[in-house]
């Protein structure tokens, strides 16, 4: 083929072509995906009755988990473009997991060594560790299916980015059943599994994502 | 020809390109596919690999550019979403060529803006037998709009599907071209 020929074909009826749906795209999905996430956590087990009150925790849990799912949103919105990257919101993901595991082991030289078993591992680890990756299953797919509306060029870190956003989506729906409130628990089950999540991310990102 | 000058031309181009000016984008596509064809044959050559493949990755480029113009941030410059998309294309086509190699280098695009070379034109890739692996509504819909030249309304008379149908059609028709180009079945 006579590549002017190409040339040639395309630009033959040159169709007008938005470039602001894909934000828009990103946004929507990541809004359904944590709906579906959160109705997957109503229907398996359930919110956490709290009685009189004591949020704090709860608070905890989403500032975290919020912070990483607005940082890698605004990650995506410019991966999801051919040559886009951003330096700084890398070190944001990075300073919040510090900032939380600092914590988590301040929390923990606070008390006697005798009570750090429960702090670590709570009463639900299991059930943590499994529902986080379940919850954001939903949610990663469909963040997959809006990257592949784009053109993202770095398919690996695309991946991860998005396995990040769909493992905290996954955690704020797991956040209204959790039962264990300390600091060290969200820091080592929350922190993992999110971290588990974006890993698997980027492992699946070259194969999903090729375009 | 002076790199920013050549930014702000190309930019322009495409931002025309993107209203749905027909002239722009050809002049556009026209300006990329010399500098490409000077890239890919620089880069062929820098990982030992004869030039025999650059039209063809030059021809798969262009469609990709085309059928991705929605990831185009006006805000941002043209060559280095251009060329990110050239080098995601070379990327992908050394996978396939030889699978073994792994973590290529990805240099700086300033260093890969490279001269331009009107050369050969000609891909081993065949239009024709393309078309023939299109699904039969994508290939009627190219087929009326691209290459015959009719408006999507025309068409749509043509051929019974809607107007939107046939718009829709042509794009993923084009879409499933480069994928073809690149060696992945439908």
């Amino acid at each position: 083929m006579n590549t002017d020929r190409l040339i040639e074909m395309l630009s033959t009826n040159v169709e007008p072509v938005k470039t602001g749906q894909l934000k828009k795209t990103l946004a929507l999905t990541l809004v359904a995906g944590g709906l579906a996430a959160f109705c997957v956590m109503l229907s398996t087990v359930g919110l956490r009755s709290y009685g009189g009150g004591h949020y704090g925790f709860l608070f905890l849990k989403l500032g975290f988990m919020l912070t990483l799912i607005g940082a890698g949103t605004a990650l995506l919105s410019r991966l999801i473009r051919p040559g886009q990257d951003g330096r700084r919101l890398y070190m944001v993901i990075f300073v919040v997991f510090a900032v939380i595991g600092l914590s988590g082991a301040v929390a923990l030289a606070l008390r006697p060594a005798g009570t750090w078993g429960h702090m670590v591992m709570g009463t639900q680890w299991a059930m943590c560790a499994f529902c986080i990756p379940l919850f954001a299953i939903v949610p990663f797919a469909a963040l997959i299916w809006a990257l592949r509306r784009g053109a993202p060029t770095n398919l690996r870190r695309a991946g991860a980015i998005a396995g990040l956003v769909a493992g905290a989506v996954g955690a704020v729906a797991y956040a209204f059943h959790c039962p264990d409130d300390s600091i060290p628990f969200i820091a080592l089950w929350y922190g993992a599994m999110v971290a588990l999540c974006a890993l698997l991310g980027s492992m699946l990102g070259p194969r999903l994502l090729r375009w | 020809m002076n790199v920013s000058s050549n930014e702000l031309e190309l930019h322009g181009l495409m931002l025309a390109g993107l209203a749905g000016d027909a002239i722009a984008h050809r002049s556009l596509l026209e300006k990329l596919s010399t500098q490409l064809r000077g890239f890919y044959r620089g880069q062929l050559s820098r990982v030992g690999r004869g030039s025999v493949e650059a039209e063809d990755l030059v021809q798969e480029a262009l469609i990709a550019i085309h059928t991705r113009r929605h990831t185009f941030d006006p805000s941002q410059p043209f060559t280095p979403w251009a060329y990110a998309i050239a080098r995601y294309k070379f990327l992908d086509y050394l996978r396939r060529s030889y699978s073994s190699l792994k973590d290529l280098p990805i240099e700086d695009v300033k260093e890969v803006i490279s001269t331009d070379d009107p050369g050969q034109v000609e891909s081993t890739l065949d239009l024709e037998k393309l078309m023939a692996e299109l699904p039969s509504d994508m290939r009627e819909a190219i087929q009326a709009v691209k290459l015959d030249g009719l408006s999507a309304s025309e068409a749509a008379a043509r051929s019974g599907m809607s107007e939107s149908n046939v718009k829709v059609s042509v794009h993923r028709g084009l879409k499933a071209m480069a994928r073809l180009i690149g060696g992945n079945r439908l």
